[in-house]
């Protein structure tokens, strides 16, 4: 009532709450399309903001098994395999070239808590964010999403924005 | 109506079994009617959709599948609960709020029971349930139930005294304690009471949101600081009879409130002959205006504290009931 310093009759604040529920309500009933906040969530769906931290996706080609991401996740969400293939070398006679190969990359999204501490500290930017948020499952066990579909969440991933000058 | 179904009910028995059977559906019927409108006009005031899945056009079967849900539900009884105590409590809820339908008159000659001292007897009757609500709290061997149970004792007691000080106006101008006389006094003055009678329907309506425990006076059940205050540890269906006689007792203040200053099922300008039949869906929508007053209030205003509520009561509410009565006693006598 006499929060910003000038005085008014006591109960005001009262009337003027009543009249914004009343007016809101009004509102919402009479023109939803304007005034609704939320939505019928799955028969109708929001897009969601461009760079929304839905999900993490993953870049094979990119990543080097370098387990950077597993060792920083702050609950060890991350399993991730990889061996080492040997490589013809260039010339004959040349040192066998090495390559560490991406055998699983498993991220549990039941245990997942979006911090994105993995996204910033890869190295070689093969983790990303994606929109995507519709990958709930009836077991939790399911949670554990597995590379390929980690993969597939790539293709969903903005454009990074423009440099800038 | 045929002989043999005036005979029928003529038997004492049958139609008393006919009214409790009537009663007994009428009141779940009520509280999921409220219930679902209280969903639905929350979400419309707070600019969401609300439910709109059960039954499939705007979630209308939301609340039966609610109840149906808290039906099975297991029935927990706390290890070191009074168990007699700990069932008894919601029945002696819900039978307060039952009792309350003896008296409320829908029409001319639908009443269950027309007392001689129906408005008293409705007040008496409407206490009943602060017991229950403490022998909840109390039997519930948790502290957070008995904070709310022994704060839901306090409040109202509080509000037990504006309440009836603020029909007391409306008694002195009628006459009579009757509900029927009540409604018959004010189709006789021409005018329903909240015309003279504001100052009591103010009161009636605070103290009565009051009684209801509901926001803005829900400290009992305050779910930020006492979990679900003498509620936290009931669940399955008898959660769902404190839900119900909420909603319930929703309904009946309102109507006792209608009856006494909004006219009851009486309306200007209705021939009495229509009365008997429209009586009803009078007193039903006026009982719905204020019923949409409450949820309003209640997704409007935030929560009082304990003391701002004992404050409310003590210092402004009773000294006010008692200048209206008074102004009230002394315009009878003159005028």
């Amino acid at each position: 009532m006499s929060s910003n310093g000038n005085r008014s009759i006591p109960g005001t604040g009262l009337i003027k709450g009543l009249g914004v529920t009343l007016s809101t309500m009004f509102k919402t009933i009479f023109r939803p399309g304007k005034y609704l906040a939320t939505v019928n969530y799955p028969k109708v769906k929001e897009t969601p903001v461009p760079r929304a931290r839905g999900v993490i996706a993953l870049d094979q080609e990119a990543c080097t098994v370098c387990m950077l991401c597993a060792r920083s996740c702050p609950d060890w969400c991350i399993y991730i395999e990889g061996h080492k293939e040997e490589l013809a070398p260039d010339k004959p006679g040349g040192r066998v070239k090495v390559r560490s190969k991406l055998d699983r990359f498993d991220i549990d999204y039941a245990l997942c808590m979006y911090c994105g501490i993995c996204v910033e500290v890869c190295p070689f930017d093969a983790l990303f964010w994606s929109p995507q948020y519709e990958y709930s499952e009836a077991k939790m066990g399911d949670m554990l999403h597995d590379m390929d579909r980690l993969q597939d969440w790539l293709q969903t991933v903005p454009e990074p924005p423009a440099l800038e000058n | 109506m045929p002989q043999w179904v005036v005979d029928l009910f003529s038997n004492f028995w049958v139609s008393l079994g006919g009214k409790l059977l009537l009663v007994a559906l009428l009141i779940p019927l009520v509280g999921m009617v409220i219930g679902f409108a209280e969903m639905k006009l929350s979400a419309k005031m707070q600019a969401r959709v609300g439910p709109y899945f059960a039954g499939g056009r705007w979630g209308w079967a939301q609340l039966i599948a609610d109840g149906v849900k808290f039906f099975q539900k297991e029935d927990i009884v706390p290890t070191d609960a009074d168990r007699p105590v700990f069932k008894a409590a919601p029945i002696l809820v819900l039978v307060g709020t039952v009792a309350l339908f003896v008296v409320i008159p829908f029409g001319p000659d639908l009443i269950f029971r027309d007392l001689d001292v129906g408005i008293f007897y409705a007040l008496a009757i409407s206490s009943l349930s602060t017991i229950g609500i403490l022998m909840a709290g109390w039997s519930s061997a948790n502290k957070y139930s008995l904070i709310g149970g022994l704060r839901a004792a306090g409040q109202l007691i509080a509000y037990e005294l504006p309440l009836v000080l603020a029909v007391v106006g409306a008694v002195i101008m009628a006459g009579t304690m009757s509900m029927q006389g009540l409604v018959q006094a004010q189709i006789d003055a021409g005018f329903p009471y909240i015309v003279v009678q504001f100052v009591g329907f103010g009161i009636f309506l605070v103290a009565s949101l009051a009684e209801l425990s509901r926001i803005p006076f829900d400290m009992p059940i305050a779910e930020s600081e006492l979990v679900m205050g003498y509620l936290t540890e009931y669940s399955g269906f008898r959660f769902l009879f404190f839900f119900l006689a909420e909603f319930a007792n929703m309904f009946t203040l309102s109507a006792i409130a209608a009856t006494l200053f909004l006219g009851g099922y009486w309306l200007p300008g209705v021939p009495e002959d229509v009365l008997a039949y429209a009586g009803p869906v009078i007193l039903i929508a006026k009982v719905f205006l204020l019923v949409f007053t409450m949820i309003w209030f209640r997704w409007t205003f935030p929560r009082f504290r304990e003391d701002q509520l004992q404050r409310l009561a003590w210092v402004w509410l009773v000294p006010l009931a008692l200048l209206n009565i008074v102004v009230t006693a002394i315009l009878k006598v003159i005028l």
